[in-house]
């Protein structure tokens, strides 16, 4: 009963909140209302007895990822007022992708009328953090250490993407680089106090 | 009646848990404030506020009073909405974790069958934690790195260029330090082997030895400087360096939320020391106090409840030591410590702590 009356609380909150983000302009604002989704996710997640599953939800996404775009949003100060007319095949594409979410919405809810009917409980153990950690390092090790690598590869494309120089560029930095350390510590010191 | 009365005794219970913590956690941090500027006043050689009350024992009330008052003010160009949520944010996100500290032992040795309707039956234990989460820490952690959006869009919103500065600094800060801070952490969550504040505390217990200070001294000055970073202090205090930025993101910012921004910096301080009591310190535990009191009984609960909160003081007088001692750093000595030592050194510390616990274990 009161699990009923939190899901359709939260579950109420996360569509509100994802329709104010397709619905504002101002992106600042959809940002929010994402984190917004976001919040009301992880709840419905504790009340499903996953409390792992949630506080990563807050942590990675609402604390990490949204903490990044906003920061975009709020350096760049984009407009409000962009012309509309800009890109209108896009919303034909729009339309076709509804459409087949539309329809996979529907086939998960038919899906879940059929299949066997079973409460959570939340004494079971599949949610807590030791099972998902021992799940995570034996039986599913290899996708873990493939995500690994790939996040890997992600840090490395970024510092490169970054650090992108001509060759010019790359040879004074790397001259500047090899004077400082030729000349020692204190030389150091007074640079960077300039 | 009666049934009606045992549906809703859990909820009252919680309501009243919830008051008294909040209230508890709020007067500690209204007086950190005062001792705050008495402590500063000694170490400057001044006296400090002592007109309201006896010793200024009542200056928390004068300062909220006044807030209160206080005209507040508006910007014409601000984003209202958004100025409006962000000391909200703050605040909320400050207040948060409390739901989760482990404040001391379970009572367990109360007979509760005195209560009224047969309401006692089937308690076997009151314990001292509001709710008691599997992923304590990561809660914490997750709700104070939300935090992070009162600030930066109180920045924001102000529409003005100290706030914006003070607000990205600040954010820059957050983020930067919150991954040297979660890496410090792993190590404790590794020897403890679970992420509930209560059974950090319960791995610790038996003898001052096995706090997790001593094998994770480098976890423990990482997470301490992180700490002060988090809690945007002196001397990492440059979202507000009042010499460039006047007073940084809550520059336009008057009268009640002020002081909700005031208030959720001293809460944060508040929070991050209960986290290095409970995952360096022992939390409540008080070493030889099983052999006076018996375990479970009311006065070994309150002693180190005491002690808890003794602990807690401890850290924040180290922040008004602190603030009364060090200079400020500038931002990009911040940004470099920050990235190319602290965090380095944090996942050191991790590596090493996962080999030797490898080897303990096998």
């Amino acid at each position: 009963m009161a699990s009923t009356v939190l899901f359709y609380l939260f579950a109420g909150f996360a569509i509100a909140c994802a329709l104010s983000l397709v619905y504002h302009r101002n992106p600042l604002y959809s940002a929010i209302s994402l984190i917004g989704v976001f919040i009301a996710l992880s709840c419905i997640y504790v009340t499903l007895a996953a409390p792992f599953i949630a506080a990563v939800q807050i942590l990675i996404y609402a604390g990490a990822i949204m903490v990044l775009v906003v920061f975009v949003i709020m350096l760049l100060n984009l407009d409000e007022d962009r012309p509309l007319t800009r890109l209108k095949y896009l919303y034909a594409l729009g339309a076709g992708l509804g459409l087949i979410l539309l329809v996979q919405t529907f086939f998960i809810f038919y899906a879940v009328m059929r299949a066997p009917n079973h409460t959570v409980n939340v004494d079971q153990t599949v949610g807590k953090t030791l099972s998902i950690g021992q799940a995570m390092y034996s039986e599913y090790l290899l996708p873990v250490e493939i995500v690994g690598v790939l996040l890997l590869m992600a840090i490395i494309g970024g510092v490169i993407l970054v650090r992108r120089l001509e060759p010019t560029q790359l040879r004074l930095v790397i001259n500047e680089e090899l004077d400082r350390r030729n000349e020692g510590q204190e030389k150091d010191d007074f640079r960077i106090a300039l | 009646m009666e049934s009606l009365l045992k549906t809703a005794f859990p909820f009252i219970v919680y309501a009243i848990a919830l008051l008294l913590a909040f209230q508890g956690v709020l007067m500690i941090v209204a007086y950190t404030v005062l001792a705050e500027r008495k402590v500063l006043g000694w170490i400057q050689g001044r006296i400090g506020p002592n007109r309201v009350g006896p010793w200024g024992v009542l200056q928390p009330f004068a300062d909220l009073l006044k807030f209160i008052f206080k005209e507040d003010l508006v910007p014409d160009k601000s984003t209202k909405f958004v100025y409006f949520l962000a000391p909200m944010v703050a605040l909320t996100c400050a207040l948060l974790p409390i739901v989760v500290y482990p404040f001391g032992p379970p009572i367990t040795t109360v007979d509760w069958t005195f209560l009224p309707y047969g309401l006692g039956e089937g308690i076997r234990q009151l314990p001292l934690t509001i709710a008691q989460i599997d992923v304590g820490v990561l809660y914490v952690l997750g709700i104070t790195s939300v935090g992070v959006y009162g600030i930066a869009l109180a920045g924001w919103s102000s529409n003005s260029k100290y706030s914006l500065m003070g607000g990205l600094r600040s954010s820059a800060q957050m983020i930067s330090y919150e991954l040297a801070m979660g890496a410090s952490i792993l190590g404790v969550v590794m020897l403890a082997g679970t992420l509930d504040l209560n059974g950090i505390i319960y791995a610790q217990i038996n003898s001052p030895f096995r706090w997790f200070i001593i094998p994770q001294i480098i976890g423990f000055v990482i997470f301490l400087i992180a700490a002060f970073a988090e809690t945007n202090r002196v001397p990492f205090d440059l979202p507000e360096a009042e010499t460039e930025l006047v007073a940084g993101f809550h520059t336009e910012y008057s009268a009640l939320k002020f002081a909700l921004f005031f208030m959720a910096e001293y809460v944060n301080m508040f929070t991050v020391s209960v986290m290095s009591t409970v995952l360096f310190l022992g939390g409540w535990y008080v070493p030889g106090l099983s052999h006076i009191f018996e375990v479970g009984s009311v006065p070994y609960a309150l002693v180190s409840l005491a002690a808890f909160v003794g602990k807690i003081c401890f850290f924040l007088f180290l922040y008004i030591w602190v603030r009364g001692t060090l200079p400020r750093f500038r931002f990009d000595q911040l940004m470099n410590f920050g990235w190319k030592f602290l965090l380095p050194l944090a996942i050191a510390n991790t590596i090493v702590t996962i080999v030797v616990v490898y080897f303990l274990n096998s």
